[in-house]
């Protein structure tokens, strides 16, 4: 149902790296979750709207008041790499 | 046949006014005493001041320091005496509170079970949390769960299994197993949990206790790590229906930081019914029939009876789109989950791998960070929502979803309640299903459609299974649970109900205790726990 | 140079909102201020943490849409655009996708295709020698800006030129500035365009293969960029080559134009409904609100000019311009006496005040007063005061400000109207030259111009050109 190159593709879209021993197994895991899953697939959904919340709230808006931000030290003090005032990380473009 | 519901015991709500009662005349409790008292009867005790807040706080730090199932990832450092003035004038007092790894806790390690974020120490604390601790209950420890909270039996955690203290060889179940395991055993007198395709339901049938999932929204989740945001749901994990509902009502409510969260319509009463007269209980033939266990269905008909003798009525329903709800599920869920985990990428916290350019650095930390199986569900959730598949995975699911809501609807038309068997099965031995994923999903068989349709769903002891097998402490079974769940915000009937059922079924959940090599523990302070984090 | 190709050219604009606070969280907007000094857990992308929309980027979104006379959702919902980049720290962008707050509408001769709602990325600083981006090897992330409302306007492919493109970008800024939405300043980032461009031959229908031209950050790049990049198409298509979809970046300094294909996986977004955000229902009391802080814009005011027997040109160059706009309605309603002619005192303010201002000031920040220059219009209007005088009295005024009609008087330039002293004056020219005059009478025309320079002289520019002429033609007897 997927194979090697798709498992592969899920991977780099997800940016998640499979060592060589990962991608086999996955891709039969998958599979077999992907087969039972399919099952939906059988049921007759012509017309039947979506349902991304349960309950039928709207709006839920936040008046454009200022709330206070964090402390620099205390955003910087879990981060892997800083530099200076900022985190730092590998350029894109390197 | 080989079930074994246990003949009518005095519940702990009971036994324990009785204890607190008789300790209020004479002298002082002593720690395994108090430990015996439910949350309730405790925080009677301390408002009646029996008992010192901070006694009860250093016996269950200590207790909980003599863990030997690997419940908890964090115990607090602090004596009880530091943890505030002694709460007398709080609702509860001071009863310590148990909160799994994955709520935000300020300063306090918030894993959520995943090497990639060990060590992490949030800068804030979940609204949940803080209501609580407002309400009177300090953090006494945090507790193991599968990673990201994705998993049926706590074998998921980068910090090792929990043990079911009915059996240590078996899982206590998941995701809030640490929690669920530590309430049974007692070392927390309640303990908090999430819930997101059965997660506080499952264990607490696997443990023995009670579980509770809120109506969807009921319960802020700012500050909760996410797993699947429309599905994710915190709610207690006690040893008696009465401590649920006292934690839920210091739970609920609107918060402004949760766009999704709702005003509860009511406040939540503490339960009091004695029969179940006229309520009409409707058993679903597609989560009561096929696919679950003998055992569990012979404890789990046993406790349809003892409803019936309280006055019930007992109606076949049925819920036709149930059956595919788990398929569902493992498309929403993981397809939520593939994006909710993307901000852990070495950047701003956590877990960082060594590469020299962006995309390596990205991969290789989520690489190492990341467990087999939440690999699994990023993986799943990235492929539903991937452009040729979205329709044919995540839209058909969002739509399977609708079908359940309604089939839901419709039966609460009939019924008042819905009744199923909270798990397939007992608690598994250890190890038994890592092999194969999709056996271990379908644990969640007969919790997920609930979850679906954002009702809420109690799971309480039934009795045990697994006696002809010999099973269990003595060889009497593994305990068994029932789930009763009921339309949106219909918690305080369903807290009443459960708890009408709860004491006619009186189960005994002593054999699930700790053993006394551990209550030594409770004796000698048990070390300095805090040494743990 | 497109001869034979048709550029179709449609435009992306993103705009910063003007809120206090960011699109989901507390913190509040700031530029410059030191980095990642204005983050909270929901910004940063916290585990945990969950976004809130704020009413008034929604606010904000609507008024645009009205603007726009665009269609505004009753109902629309925000999505999460999925990818991995260092200043997106959810790995997600909440954005919208297939029901955003406002579908089409119209802004002068350009079809809206659609507005929605969106927040900004955090900023990245490339460490690096040149600070050219491909010299550096490593980055520093800046949350500041990170979450900031935006709202990205989509056109439709309506634009034909590089200087319609610029132009037509220029209108929709004083649109916004005019709503008061947002800064609309490219150099600071809050106005940011991508154009994507196509050529095909001229007169097909027929689309061609688009590029997406990123970021270009001032009108002067827009239109270089765009111009360089039909150029670019234009070369391929005439040699027979064919135009490749991609993204590009326009070097300003170099001119040139290069291919922004990252070293990344092509790009699926894996866009789905959000669901930490319940749907936006647009009720009554939104609308109205939106409604009641929305003040006529740039384009209606223009036409509103025109009606008042002002030129296209006037009429836009008043309109388009705020402040300008605003200075020629406090003329008009000053009640001066006598009252200018609207495009007599449009005049005034273009060719005249402005000239006389240094650049970028604004007459309502000059001496001169919307009632004065009405005033002194009014005058040369009702030929009070001559033109070349009342360019004096403007001097004055802005040199010290004052009365028109005080100075006028203070100065004794009122005009000289054909009564006998002028007559006087004339005479004297004829008499002065006298050869002129002879010409004039033998029907040389032209010649009148000494003779008229004289009387100019004598009466320090006061007389009316026409009444000295028909003077003298009276006193030659022609």
């Amino acid at each position: 149902m997927i194979d090697r190159e798709e498992v592969l593709h899920v991977a780099a879209l997800a940016r998640m790296r499979l060592n060589e021993e990962e991608i086999e197994p996955m891709a039969r895991e998958l599979s077999a979750v992907l087969d039972h899953v399919a099952k939906i697939g059988e049921l007759d959904l012509e017309g039947v709207p979506v349902t991304t919340h349960v309950a039928e709230v709207t709006g839920r808006l936040r008046p454009d008041e200022p709330c206070e931000s964090l402390p620099r030290e205390v955003v910087l003090a879990q981060a892997p790499a800083v530099s200076g005032e900022g985190f730092l990380v590998p350029s894109p473009q390197a | 046949m080989g079930t074994h519901v246990p003949e009518r015991q005095p519940p702990f709500a009971e036994r324990d006014s009785h204890l607190a009662h008789r300790f209020g005349e004479s002298a002082r409790m002593s720690a395994n005493e108090m430990l015996e008292l439910s949350a309730a009867a405790a925080v009677r005790a301390l408002t009646a001041g029996e008992l010192e807040a901070s006694e009860l706080f250093d016996a269950y730090r200590a207790r909980a320091g003599a863990d030997e199932l690997n419940c908890f990832t964090w115990i607090t450092p602090e004596q009880g005496a530091r943890q505030g003035a002694p709460q007398p004038e709080t609702p509860l007092g001071g009863v310590p509170l148990a909160v799994k790894d994955l709520f935000c806790t300020e300063g306090v390690p918030s894993q959520s079970g995943s090497r990639i974020l060990e060590g992490y120490l949030p800068p804030y604390t979940a609204t949940v949390v803080e209501r609580l601790q407002r309400a009177g209950a300090p953090l006494l420890a945090k507790t193991n769960q599968d990673e990201f909270a994705m998993g049926s039996s706590n074998e998921n955690s980068a910090y090792g299994p929990v043990l079911n203290p009915w059996d240590r060889t078996r899982v206590p179940g998941g995701s809030s197993g640490g929690s669920a395991a530590a309430v049974a055993a007692g070392l927390a007198p309640w303990a908090l949990g999430t819930d997101t395709g059965g997660s506080i339901r499952q264990p607490a049938a696997l443990c023995g206790i009670v579980g509770l999932k809120p109506t969807y929204g009921a319960v802020s989740r700012y500050g909760m790590i996410a797993f699947a945001s429309s599905l994710d749901q915190a709610g207690p994990l006690t040893r008696d229906v009465g401590d649920a509902a006292l934690m839920l009502r210091h739970m609920v409510g609107r918060d402004e930081c949760d766009a999704t969260s709702l005003d509860f319509p009511h406040e939540i009463a503490l339960p009091s019914a004695e029969s179940l007269e006229g309520i009409r209980l409707g058993v679903p033939e597609e989560l009561a029939g096929e696919g679950i266990e003998a055992g569990v269905l012979d404890a789990f008909n046993a406790g349809l009876r003892q409803a019936e003798r309280l006055g019930a009525k007992i109606e076949q329903v049925r819920l036709p789109h149930a059956p595919h709800a788990l398929s569902a599920y493992y498309v929403i869920a993981p397809a939520e989950a593939s994006s909710n985990l993307a901000r852990f990428d070495g950047v701003r916290y956590g877990l960082r791998a060594d590469a020299d350019d962006l995309v390596g650095m990205y991969t290789r930390t989520r690489h190492d960070g990341f467990g087999a199986e939440v690999k699994r569900r990023i993986m799943l959730g990235t492929y539903a929502l991937s452009s040729g598949y979205y329709d044919a995975f995540y839209g058909r699911a969002q739509r399977v979803r609708t079908k359940i809501v309604e089939d839901f609807r419709a039966v609460f038309e009939q019924v008042d309640f819905v009744v199923t068997p909270t798990s397939p099965t007992v608690a598994f031995e250890l190890g038994a299903k890592t092999g194969d994923p999709l056996s271990m999903y379908l644990n969640d068989f007969c919790t997920v459609p609930m979850s679906l349709a954002g009702i809420p769903a109690i799971s309480i002891p039934c009795g045990l299974s697994g006696a002809e097998h010999g099973l269990g402490p003595g060889g009497k079974g593994l305990p068994v649970g029932l789930q009763l769940a009921g339309p949106a915000f219909s918690e305080n009937a369903l807290l009443d109900a459960a708890y009408a059922l709860e004491q006619a079924l009186g189960f005994d959940s002593a054999p699930a205790r700790l053993p006394a090599s551990a209550r030594q523990g409770a004796h000698r302070d048990g070390g300095s726990p805090g040494e743990r984090a | 140079m497109t001869t034979n190709y048709e550029p179709v050219i449609g435009l992306e604009i993103h705009i910063q909102l003007a809120t206090r606070t960011k699109m989901f969280c507390g913190c509040e907007l700031s530029f410059g201020d030191p980095p990642n000094t204005h983050t909270c857990p929901v910004c940063l992308g916290l585990p945990g943490a969950l976004p809130v929309a704020n009413a008034r980027a929604i606010h904000f979104g609507l008024m645009i849409g009205l603007a726009l006379g665009s269609t505004l959702a009753p109902r629309s919902i925000f999505h999460r655009k999925n990818y991995f980049y260092p200043d997106l720290p959810k790995g997600y962008q909440i954005s919208q996708y297939d029901e955003p707050l406002c579908l089409g509408g119209q802004l002068a001769e350009v079809r809206i295709h659609r507005v929605h709602l969106e927040d900004d990325a955090a900023k990245l600083v490339h460490v690096g020698s040149s600070g050219r981006i491909h010299a550096s090897d490593a980055s520093i992330v800046d949350f500041n800006r990170g979450g900031t409302p935006l709202a990205e306007i989509v056109t439709e492919p309506d634009l034909r030129s590089a200087e319609q493109a610029g132009e037509w970008l220029r209108l929709l800024r004083t649109t916004m500035r005019r709503l008061g939405v947002s800064d609309v300043n490219m150099e600071e980032g809050s106005l940011r365009c991508d154009a994507n461009i196509s050529l095909r031959p001229a007169g097909e229908s027929e689309l061609g293969t688009k590029t997406e031209l990123k970021n270009m950050n001032s009108f002067r790049f827009i239109e270089r960029g765009i111009r360089a990049e039909i150029v670019r198409q234009e070369e391929i298509l005439s040699g027979g080559g064919r135009v490749l979809q991609e993204t590009l970046h326009f070097d300003p300094d170099s001119g040139r134009i290069t291919s922004l294909r990252s070293k990344e996986q092509a790009h699926d977004y894996r866009y789905f409904p959000e669901p930490d955000l319940v749907p936006v229902a647009v009720e009554e009391a939104m609308l109205d609100a939106a409604q009641a802080a929305t003040p006529e814009l740039p384009a209606a005011r223009a036409e509103r000019f025109q009606g008042l027997g002002l030129s296209v040109e006037s009429a836009r160059r008043l309109a388009f311009t705020a402040e300008l706009g605003d200075y020629f309605e406090a003329g008009l309603s000053a009640e001066a006496d006598p009252a200018p002619a609207p495009q007599t005192l449009a005049n005034w303010i273009v060719a005249d005040l402005l000239a006389r201002l240094e650049d970028g000031q604004s007459p309502a920040d000059s001496r001169v007063t919307p009632t004065a220059l009405a005033t002194l219009s009014g005058m040369v209007g009702a030929k009070q005061v001559s033109v070349g005088a009342a360019r004096q009295v403007l001097d004055r005024l802005v040199a010290e400000g004052g009365d028109p009609a005080a100075i006028v008087v203070a100065e004794g330039l009122s005009a000289l109207d054909g009564g006998d002293d002028l007559a006087a004056v004339v005479a004297a020219a004829l008499a002065a030259n006298a050869d002129a005059a002879e010409r004039v009478k033998a029907g040389n025309a032209k010649a009148i111009g000494p003779i008229v320079g004289y009387v100019m002289r004598e009466t320090k520019g006061r007389a009316d050109g026409g009444e000295v002429t028909r003077l003298v033609n009276e006193q030659l007897g022609i």
